[in-house]
């Protein structure tokens, strides 16, 4: 697959903090509405990579583009972000002294300005955007209810909801089943593989089974570079990924 | 759309303070100069340039609740816009003042005439004006704090660091206005106001029209305050103090929202001071001590933060408790201020109206949850006592 074709294109990339290299000569391609999960043990730089995508850490070297042509590199988080990449993060984050819906209608595709904002009134066309968003995360009954009264796994799936309503074109996720319960973990990876028909997700996650269920190409990182690619059984019959990862 | 956007500002709560706040700023004059001496409901008429006093400590809390409140802003610098305000105001007055100084110089004020000036300098020019200082009351506290502002947040310094710095910056500004070749009075700053708009100052309508002037200037900026944290503005201001990250990777420009609260904040501290200044008679370094701003967040912490309410409460009751207590016990006000902000800390974390409005929702809550019971017990027909 050429850069052109591509959704999100990294190549070569490094970064090191104090001489620490925390990602390593690290080359990832993401195609258009592709699910893509990665794994790979503590500290194999799977966060870091997510910071360099989203513009919060500036790699030493390597070229990052999006949609074959955005250097994103030049960006700052707000830009890309507007460009249409939403991120969760490992430990969920929602505004918790606003409502559920509140948090929805912040995340709402709409123009990011001060003055934008003041004088903003929500239209027929966003509430129902955010009652479609409501239905899908489950939270359509406690819309009203302020988001820090969520257990773990509702505030991730709103997270996920939060994602939504930015209308990405790549969703980055960090961890979304961590505190969830099985039923919750099944529903999650369900909801996912919905998202990724119509745009592309790259899951970041440590539960096998979750990964199983998301039936995706599977990216194994270890100290900052890939170290192998495929279906989850092809590598997980990789002695290198064994040893280096499931072995433990 | 703005209509829409002023309309959303006055719920029912907004309306009630703003109704209360034109009803003080006609009441209160009508009373000090169409009641007789002596009658009871008179207000007496060294009260009304206190009450003014305290109504512009009111708009200065309350300019510290947008940006601390509800942005998460502790800026420990907000006198530093009060007085900048306050100046540009005493500027104006000293410039009527004319040659009934001392010195009697058309020109010169007298503190100028003493360090052998022969000409007024270049940014005294103007300030003969009333429009001129009105713009400038407006233009130098938002200016700096537009310039603060822009360097600090977008080099993203947050939390105790910027603290620090705003508490440095009015520091600054502070041994800077001490000195005399500032062209500003030095340490005895400005005073001997005669005129306002020529009017005579120290006249009882002039006075009263300053309180009427104080009070609703507060309630048009808590009626633009009410319109930004009732808009989504708020909300995205409120999302930056909770999770400035989160809000960050949405797509917002962190900077440019805390941006607009400082600026706009540092402007109402600015209008504040200026209404201020006429009604002590006096503006002098003093106002920038660091000590100063802090007061201004035990007063907003003392009403109760993220409220808009909750600091004019504050900064009302703190500023009695100060005319009060420093007539009766002076050398034990500061300890009285200190001991307030540890009780509120520890006892009220979120003052006065958050402690009164989280009570009234809990019971509301539990009323609630009893109808619900009961509604149960009802459909259910069944008879149980209340399980007390």
């Amino acid at each position: 697959m050429g850069r052109q074709e591509t959704l999100l294109y990294l190549d070569g990339v490094s970064v090191s903090f104090d001489g620490f290299k925390a990602i390593n000569n690290l080359s990832l391609i993401v195609g258009h509405n592709e699910l893509q999960a990665i794994i790979g043990p503590n500290g194999a730089g799977k966060t870091t990579m997510m910071d360099i995508i989203t513009g919060k850490t500036r790699p030493d070297e390597g070229d990052v583009y999006f949609s074959g042509t955005v250097d994103l590199t030049k960006l700052d988080e707000a830009a890309i972000a507007e460009l249409g990449i939403g991120r969760k993060f490992q430990k969920p984050t929602v505004f918790e002294s606003h409502t559920i819906r509140d948090n929805l209608e912040l995340a709402l595709k709409k123009p990011r300005d001060v003055f934008s904002a003041w004088f903003y009134q929500p239209d027929d066309k966003d509430t129902a955007r955010i009652d479609e968003i409501l239905d899908m995360v489950r939270l359509t009954a406690r819309a009203q209810e302020l988001a820090a009264n969520l257990s773990h796994g509702q505030k991730q799936w709103l997270e996920i909801g939060m994602l939504l309503a930015q209308d990405p074109q790549l969703l980055l996720v960090d961890e979304p089943v961590a505190g969830m319960t099985d039923a919750e973990t099944v529903e999650t990876a369900k909801l996912l593989k919905d998202i990724a028909t119509t745009r592309s997700v790259v899951v970041v996650e440590h539960d096998m089974s979750f990964i199983r269920d998301l039936a995706a190409r599977v990216t194994v990182l270890a100290e900052g570079s890939v170290l192998a690619q495929g279906s989850l059984d092809h590598v997980s019959a990789d002695p290198r990924v064994i040893e280096s990862y499931l072995g433990r | 759309m703005i209509t829409q956007t002023l309309i959303r500002a006055l719920d029912r709560k907004a309306l009630f303070v703003v109704a209360l706040l034109l009803f003080i700023a006609v009441a209160v004059p009508v009373s000090n100069l169409y009641l007789p001496e002596g009658h009871p409901l008179r207000v007496p008429d060294h009260f009304v340039p206190l009450f003014g006093k305290y109504l512009t400590y009111a708009m200065l809390a309350l300019a510290l609740d947008l940006v601390w409140g509800y942005c998460g802003i502790l800026s420990l610098g907000h006198g530093a816009f009060f007085a900048l305000g306050g100046y540009a105001m005493g500027m104006y007055l000293m410039r009527q003042i004319g040659d009934r100084g001392v010195y009697a110089n058309p020109v010169l004020p007298d503190f100028m005439v003493f360090l052998n000036w022969k000409e007024l300098p270049w940014f005294w020019h103007g300030f003969d004006m009333f429009w001129f200082a009105a713009l400038m009351v407006v233009a130098v506290p938002g200016l700096l704090a537009f310039v603060f502002g822009w360097l600090a947040f977008r080099s993203r310094v947050t939390g105790v660091y910027l603290s620090i710095i705003s508490q440095a910056m009015t520091y600054a500004l502070l041994l800077a206005f001490f000195r005399n070749d500032m062209g500003f009075g030095g340490n005895n700053g400005l005073t001997d106001f005669k005129d306002i708009l020529g009017t005579p100052i120290q006249s009882g309508t002039t006075r009263a029209v300053l309180f009427a002037a104080s009070a609703i200037a507060l309630a048009l900026a808590f009626l633009v305050c009410s319109a930004i944290v009732r808009s989504k503005l708020g909300k995205v201001l409120v999302a930056v103090r909770d999770a400035e990250s989160r809000t960050r990777f949405l797509g917002y420009r962190v900077d440019n929202y805390k941006l607009f609260a400082f600026t706009a904040s540092a402007i109402i501290a600015g209008i504040a001071g200026a209404l201020y200044v006429p009604q002590v008679g006096i503006i002098n370094p003093g106002e920038f001590a660091p000590a100063n701003s802090i007061e201004i967040v035990i007063w907003t912490a003392v009403g109760g933060r993220g409220t808009l309410i909750g600091p004019i409460i504050g900064a009302v009751l703190v500023n009695a408790g100060k005319s009060w207590f420093t007539g009766v016990l002076p050398e034990f006000w500061l300890f009285a201020l200190g001991g307030l902000f540890v009780a509120v800390t520890i006892l009220l974390p979120k003052g006065i109206v958050g402690a009164f409005t989280g009570g009234w929702s809990a019971l509301k809550a539990r009323r609630a949850s009893a109808r619900a019971e009961e509604g149960t017990n009802l459909s259910g027909d069944l008879k149980t006592s209340p399980a007390e």
